[in-house]
């Protein structure tokens, strides 16, 4: 997942400029919404201006055409779920909604099953 | 009405394989003896566990698909809570998630077919004035 990120970050040209600019020029919302969440995403994003069209993130679903999301194909739910063991939300992994829906049934189904942690890191 | 079930249970890592075996063989015929089908049983074997289930830190997955009736699952369920090795199980139910599933195909199967005979006919005819023309066009 950060390698996607890291690699589309060019098509959206100088995240680094304009991540500087979206603070400079938002002046109410702009350090509140841009600066952490900046910050937070490295490396990807159309910086700080919140409003903007995020780039064409594809849902993986879709285009590899998987119907089934079983809760027993581990290395699959692990894609979508943090260090932590918290599920990602759809907006940084691109996944559209029925997909989600599925992948977090599933994550739920196999974390009951303890093939995924519910909380990782004490 | 009968619908397919998947059911998976993890038993004790300190059971012998025949034991677990004995368990698998029990909770089948439980669901014969109901009028329900076993589809198959696959044993996934050792696999680490996620978090510590009753002081254990791995443990024996087995899959059961079944193809039964409500109270048969809930007989099934009710053994698996009762035996002491078995110490997590879900039951996810299949059924719809099938029919969706042969739908799909059904989908792609039937769009496939309509696409492949238009294309077929096309083929044979392009490649045939396309070689007519550029020797038209030469000359």
């Amino acid at each position: 997942m950060p390698e996607e990120t890291q690699a589309k970050a060019p098509d959206s040209g100088a995240p680094q400029g304009q991540q500087s600019s979206g603070q400079g020029s938002g002046p109410g919302s702009g350090p509140g919404t841009g600066g952490p969440r900046g910050a937070g995403r490295p490396g990807g994003g159309p910086g700080g201006r919140g409003k903007f069209f995020r780039r064409k993130k594809v849902c993986k679903f879709c285009t590899e055409k998987i119907d089934a999301i079983p809760y027993r194909d581990v290395r699959l739910l692990q894609q979508f779920v943090a260090e932590r063991g918290k599920i990602v939300p759809r907006r940084l992994t691109g996944v559209c909604t029925t997909h989600q829906r599925r992948l977090t049934r599933a994550i739920k189904q196999a974390r009951n099953i303890a093939l995924l942690p519910f909380a990782t890191r004490h | 009405m009968s619908r397919l079930y998947e059911v998976m249970f993890i038993v004790r890592p300190d059971m012998a394989e025949e034991d677990v075996d004995k368990l698998i063989a029990g909770f089948s015929t439980s669901v014969t003896n109901g009028g329900g089908t076993v589809k198959s049983v696959e044993k996934m074997g050792r696999r680490k566990l996620a978090y510590l289930v009753r002081k254990f830190a791995d443990g024996n997955y087995v899959l059961l698909t079944i193809e039964a009736s409500g109270p048969v699952v809930l007989e099934l369920e009710r053994r698996l809570r009762v035996t002491e090795p078995v110490i997590k199980f879900i039951t996810v139910r299949m059924d719809e998630e099938e029919k969706r599933l042969a739908k799909i195909k059904a989908l792609r199967g039937t769009r496939r077919k309509m696409s492949a005979e238009p294309v077929a006919a096309e083929a044979p005819a392009a490649p045939a004035t396309e070689a007519t023309e550029p020797a038209q066009a030469a000359v």
